[in-house]
């Protein structure tokens, strides 16, 4: 049976993880190679590594982090941050990533999509779309719109739209965060995630309000997500992806166990 | 030992190269250069993408190399949609014709409420006492990413449940092929790719 994945993130900054609120008051949480092998070892899934300040002058740091992380990592392992065109991409997959991640670049430029997924398949591509509810929309939720700048700025578009034409330009995967739940830890925002499952063929996974196990099962069953991005839950209580999986066990999710 | 791998072009070959590396083989890489599948150990054709990828395969000679490598008792092992052109084809590109190893077509997984692309970790069921994956437990999971597939045949060595079973695995003699990813399925992948680096033909010496 497929089992409902869950995906390790970490944020990275000059070649760090750190953990912070909001980006700020970043503290220092190790290399991530080290972190990255310690997550795959513990039952994750999956690794994203993401360059939260992905700055120009970083970039090299960065393809260094990501050969050394993906050196001793043996499951899929995903890279976003930064990317803004298919050469970023290009350097991240030759440096040992198995798929990017792209956000903004390929609002600017959709055409992006296909030209990475020509060279390195679809299954390479994930686009990440921040998402808030349209509190003004008849349908908040269907309304919900795109934003850039970490949820600042809408970009006048509807989130399943823009699921849709990024599965059609050849999307592998979309990354759906909600900038409403994110940092709350009050749940997924399950109807919107379900709203974009249900508009598209492709997995989706969820990310953005996570505070204990009930909120995984219950964007897998009502938010019918593929996976879940896990971050901030290690932090508070859920030591590790195993013991996370084995709660969702028994909570009738199909997960991999053993892992 | 040395590993030849398939360079047609399609994705990424770092994963694998890495991944074959790290248990402690000896890599070489052609995408043309036919004394290379000539002088061939052991070789593996990895793949992402679409089927009619592998007409360079065709384009370049690489499949006649091939052919004669496997009549030799070359092992060969077909990752992806390197598995995949191991039969006479794929309904991804009918035009494209395969191997041809196995007779059988690939096609789509059928239309249902299910996702296609079948993304994520599954489980395997092992059939004929598969050497490719010796000691994998029932249940054990592997990584799948695609929307073609082989069919359950006498050839599967593995079967997997998604929309309907499908060909996870397929093995006669020295020539294998994974549906799956084993460079992204933890120590069960690895556990498949070091039997496949250990591959001998029965009654060889040690």
């Amino acid at each position: 049976m497929l089992t409902k994945r869950i995906i390790a993130c970490l944020d990275v900054h000059a070649g760090r993880v750190v953990k912070g609120v909001q980006f700020v008051d970043l503290i220092d949480a190790g290399d991530p190679a080290t972190q990255a092998a310690r997550h795959a070892r513990e039952g994750a899934d999956e690794i994203v590594l993401l360059d939260i300040t992905a700055t120009h002058e970083g970039r090299q740091t960065l393809l260094d982090t990501v050969r050394r992380t993906a050196r001793e990592l043996f499951v899929p392992f995903c890279v976003g941050g930064g990317i803004k065109s298919a050469r970023d991409a290009e350097q991240v997959f030759e440096a040992g990533a198995d798929k990017v991640s792209i956000n903004s670049a390929a609002l600017a430029d959709p055409t992006l999509i296909s030209a990475i997924g020509a060279s390195f398949g679809a299954q390479a591509v994930v686009v990440a779309i921040d998402a808030r509810r349209d509190p003004a929309a008849a349908d908040p939720v269907r309304g919900a719109q795109v934003h850039v700048h970490g949820g600042r700025r809408p970009v006048g578009r509807t989130v399943v739209e823009w699921a849709r034409e990024a599965e059609q330009r050849g999307a592998g995967e979309i990354l759906l965060t909600s900038m409403d739940a994110d940092g709350t830890r009050a749940g997924f925002d399950c109807e919107l995630t379900a709203a974009v499952s249900e508009s598209v063929s492709i997995p989706v996974i969820a990310s953005g309000g996570a505070g204990t196990v009930a909120h995984f099962a219950d964007v897998f069953a009502r938010g019918k997500a593929d996976a879940a991005l896990a971050a901030s839950i290690f932090h508070f209580g859920v030591s590790t992806s195993r013991s996370l999986k084995e709660e969702l066990a028994q909570a009738g999710v199909p997960v991999r166990l053993p892992c | 030992m040395r590993v030849t791998v398939i360079d047609y072009k399609a994705g990424n070959l770092t994963s694998v190269l890495k991944t074959l590396r790290h248990l402690g083989a000896e890599t070489v890489v052609t995408d043309g250069d036919l004394s290379l599948v000539e002088s061939a150990e052991r070789i593996v054709l990895p793949g992402v993408g679409h089927f009619a990828a592998t007409e360079r395969l065709d384009a370049t000679g690489l499949t006649g190399s091939i052919r004669e490598a496997i009549a030799r008792g070359v092992p060969f092992l077909g990752i992806c949609v390197g598995m995949q052109w191991l039969y006479a084809g794929s309904t991804e590109a009918p035009q494209q014709t395969g191997l041809g190893h196995f007779p059988e077509l690939c096609t789509r997984f059928a239309e249902s409420t299910e996702k296609v692309p079948h993304v994520g970790w599954n489980s395997l069921e092992v059939r004929n006492n598969s050497r490719l994956l010796a000691g994998v437990e029932p249940g054990e999971f592997v990584y799948f990413t695609h929307s073609y597939k082989g069919p359950v045949t006498n050839d599967t060595a593995a079967v997997t449940e998604y929309i309907e079973p499908f060909a996870a695995a397929v093995e006669r003699g020295n020539v294998m092929g994974v549906q799956f990813h084993p460079e992204k399925s933890g120590e069960t992948g690895l556990k498949i790719l070091r039997n496949f680096l250990a591959w001998q033909p029965r009654g060889a010496a040690c």
